[in-house]
């Protein structure tokens, strides 16, 4: 069975997990309406608009 | 060649599937509003526009052929005298699905499914926002008299207050849509 000759160096596994397992920040857009940044093509949380309609009441109540 | 020619299987057996449908449709066209996951909604839509473009016409023939998937009389009326009659002028494209972000719990991608002509009464929405308000505060009194029911209440009436708050605005189209759409989901 074929085995690792050598263990891997914390510097390899950081250099290899640097590219591989790297987090993208999602693409943020402020809303047409208050502003607020939300993700593209998607209704604002905030305030219920999108393209300039009102899909649902805004919250806050919170 | 039936090739590319597919559908969204929801990772149901087909008889599952169809119930789905079928149920989501009615609900869609008695609410004219549903919030669901976005793999449901696009096969709900495709399901769903083609038997309003069947209800434009209303023969024997057409109603037998819907009511085949819309098996409550009143909603399969309203469909043919309500629904359908406001479509006359649209060729297809009766329906818009937004984007409204991912759900908390399993982060799926959550939807709202509404026909085009669809109008949010805000007013209504605010009356709707109170109402569970005052229905919280009557349990909150209870508490006091059976304090074990109360209890066993009120996390039920904040959960309630809390699915509200979240992505959608509206009890009425939530509520049904929701019963229906996630029990399966599991």
């Amino acid at each position: 069975m074929a085995v690792p000759r050598a263990k891997t160096s914390k510097a390899r596994t950081h250099r290899r997990q640097s590219i591989n397992m790297k987090l993208t920040a999602p693409t943020l857009v402020a809303c047409g309406n208050c502003g607020n940044p939300v993700l593209m093509h998607r209704v604002c949380p905030k305030c219920g608009f999108y393209r300039g309609r009102q899909v649902f009441a805004p919250e806050n109540n919170g | 060649m039936n090739h590319k020619i597919g559908y969204n299987k929801l990772n149901r057996v087909s008889a599952h599937r169809k119930a789905l449908i079928k149920n989501m449709m009615t609900v869609l066209f008695k609410h004219e509003r549903i919030v669901t996951t976005k793999a449901k909604a696009i096969e709900v839509r495709r399901n769903a526009e083609k038997l309003i473009t069947r209800a434009k016409e209303d023969t024997v023939h057409n109603r037998r052929l819907v009511e085949r998937k819309i098996r409550d009389e009143a909603i399969l009326a309203k469909l043919f005298k309500d629904i359908a009659p406001r479509f006359k002028e649209r060729t297809g494209g009766y329906t818009r699905i937004l984007k409204i972000g991912f759900r908390k719990q399993d982060a799926a991608d959550m939807v709202v499914l509404e026909l085009v002509d669809y109008k949010l009464d805000t007013e209504k929405k605010a009356k709707k926002g109170d109402k569970p308000a005052k229905a919280e505060k009557p349990a909150a009194e209870k508490k006091p008299v059976a304090k074990k029911a109360a209890e066993a209440k009120k996390p039920a009436a904040e959960k309630k207050v809390a699915e509200a708050k979240k992505p959608a605005p509206e009890k009425k189209a939530k509520a049904p849509a929701k019963p229906k759409a996630e029990p399966k989901a599991e």
